[in-house]
């Protein structure tokens, strides 16, 4: 397992040129990550439900919209405040907007979209439509 | 910014055979006040984080408990579940009785007071 240390008593501290430039890089928000958040999609008969992690996020910050067979979330999540004489010792963590759509299976019922929030992730369930299901046809002995 | 690796007691890590353990996304801020952590732990519940403190190293623990949906089959997985650990090693000037801690959206927000003692002082300087 691997420990932070936390200096308090080194303000003067140089900063670790390595560490600016790490910073630069992560000064750019979500769109540096090819694809976020990660989803992972679940297939059932008749619906689909998707689940992705995002950390942070309030569900006021979330959008989802369905159309046709693609489904889009986008949001937004603001940096941290910080006093003006903060020092950041650390910043993994992402901030500003992110969209991501993705491609479903099937047709979706625009109206039997149901999504739920809790605890940073986020899982939504889409139905096929009445009409698209699929219908066992029974076979007649002539 | 210095990592150092803590070995546990037993030296073993604490991953078992069936759950994953990753390495939360964290942020530290430090401030007059104090230090402020904030650690990603997506799919953990308030009641399911542990912390710990020992000797002045900080071990946060979040548990998950994985659920898939019922009547699904998982197709495509860009993620993995899994119990989330990190360790801080803390200076002589927290106060420890003092350490706030709050989960919310999947993100845990710790704050570790700097001790009254700790806080720099400035001396001024008289002239004459």
């Amino acid at each position: 397992m691997e420990a932070t240390v936390i200096y308090y008593n080194a303000p003067m501290r140089r900063p670790d040129p390595f560490e600016m430039l790490r910073e630069m890089a992560r000064a750019a928000d979500f769109r540096r990550q090819a694809t976020f958040p990660a989803v992972n999609l679940w297939q059932g008969s008749e619906a689909v439900a998707l689940t992705a992690e995002l950390p942070g996020f309030r569900p006021e910050d979330i959008d989802i919209t369905v159309q046709d067979t693609t489904l889009t979330i986008s949001g937004e999540r603001a940096p941290v405040s910080v006093a003006d004489d903060a020092v950041w010792q650390r910043r993994e963590r992402l901030y500003g907007k992110f969209v991501r759509s993705i491609g479903l299976p099937f047709r979706v019922d625009p109206d039997k979209v149901e999504a739920r929030f809790v605890n940073g992730v986020l899982q939504i369930v889409l139905h096929r439509p009445e009409e698209d299901k699929p219908r066992r046809i029974a076979v007649k002995a002539a | 910014m210095t990592t150092q690796t803590v070995t546990r007691r037993d030296g073993q890590p604490a991953a078992t055979a069936t759950t994953r353990i990753f390495r939360p996304l964290t942020d530290i801020v430090e401030t007059r006040e104090g230090v402020h952590i904030f650690m990603e732990m997506p799919g953990v519940a308030a009641e399911d984080v542990e912390i710990d403190l020992e000797q002045r190293i900080l071990n946060v623990r979040g548990r998950v408990h994985p659920k898939s949906p019922e009547t699904f089959e998982l197709v495509h997985a860009e993620y993995a579940e899994g119990d989330y650990e990190r360790a801080f090693s803390l200076g002589e000037e927290v106060d420890a009785d003092r350490i706030e801690a709050r989960m919310q959206d999947g993100v845990l927000s710790l704050f570790l007071p700097r001790s009254e003692e700790a806080k720099v002082r400035r001396i001024e300087v008289k002239a004459g």
